[in-house]
């Protein structure tokens, strides 16, 4: 494909295609996360960002990470978020600015940090992809047993954490 | 096939999103949410690494890592909001820039 200004761009394959759409989606959902001045709007991009990431764990052929990223992030983090916001109301319709005072700093720096990512990205030779996955059922159940065997204190330790982690939570947001 | 490159730019411009976001927002649940977009950032790339493998696909450490931080991610995700509503029952703001009493 021969565009305007005489740059070369390869035809994208009807894969590459799709991945373009989720990921633009997902892009401009993340920006609009940092950019909306209403943290309600805030967090509603922020689901949107979560679908999107899902839709790209199902181009990576990890269709159980899509599935819990959409269990845990959509149903239970979100959801989470917009009853934070709407118990503290305080700040949801932009009285002030959303930014602090080192916002100009900060934007300058995060920039800097997606351009040499970018770069680094770009200028890396990776390795082609492996093979297609042929038995998806197969790769979950493996991954299951993964937890159970290699990865057994990880597991442990994470279920004690997330059950210390939420009666800490009701402790710290319980009214006295 | 989508190239692994494509992934990690993704993920590059989530994360600053994320970084810019946990930076210069005011809010409290802002930041947060700022924090929580790094982290799907980290977890593409987990999982773009392990599908572009730099090893066989039968080593599911990419997306074992991938699981685990969606776990600790609801852990951290619960205590960050019940500080930020306790903070908020005490102080009536959740504005980071007046929760300075630590300060000296």
């Amino acid at each position: 494909m021969q565009l305007p200004l005489g740059i070369e761009v390869p035809i994208p394959t009807f894969e590459q295609f799709v991945f373009i759409q989720v990921a633009l989606l997902t892009a401009v959902a993340g920006l609009a996360v940092v950019m909306s001045r209403n943290l309600f709007h805030s967090a509603l991009a922020l689901t949107l960002t979560f679908f999107g990431v899902a839709g790209v764990y199902v181009f990576l052929e990890a269709e159980f990470l899509a599935v819990s990223q959409v269990l845990v992030y959509v149903g239970a983090i979100a959801m989470l978020i917009a009853f934070a916001i709407m118990l503290t109301r305080s700040m949801m319709y932009g009285r002030t600015s959303p930014l602090n005072n080192q916002w100009g700093k900060s934007s300058l720096f995060a920039f800097l940090f997606f351009i040499g990512l970018l770069a680094f990205a770009r200028a890396t030779p990776w390795p082609a992809p492996g093979e297609e996955v042929i038995a998806d059922e197969a790769l979950i159940g493996a991954l299951g047993r993964e937890f159970v065997t290699t990865y057994v204190i990880a597991f442990e330790v994470l279920g004690l954490l997330l059950l210390l982690a939420l009666v800490g939570a009701v402790m710290l947001a319980r009214d006295r | 096939m989508v190239p692994l490159s494509w992934y990690l730019m993704l993920a590059a411009f989530l994360f600053s999103c994320g970084l810019y976001g946990a930076l210069a927002r005011r809010n409290a649940i802002a930041m947060l949410m700022g924090i929580e977009l790094m982290l799907n950032a980290a977890n593409i790339n987990l999982v773009a690494f392990w599908r572009h493998g730099f090893g066989p696909m039968e080593d599911l450490t990419g997306q074992a890592f991938a699981v685990l931080i969606i776990g600790l991610a609801a852990a951290e995700a619960a205590v960050g909001l019940a500080l930020i509503i306790a903070v908020y029952r005490e102080r009536r703001t959740i504005d980071v820039d007046e929760l300075d009493i630590l300060s000296g």
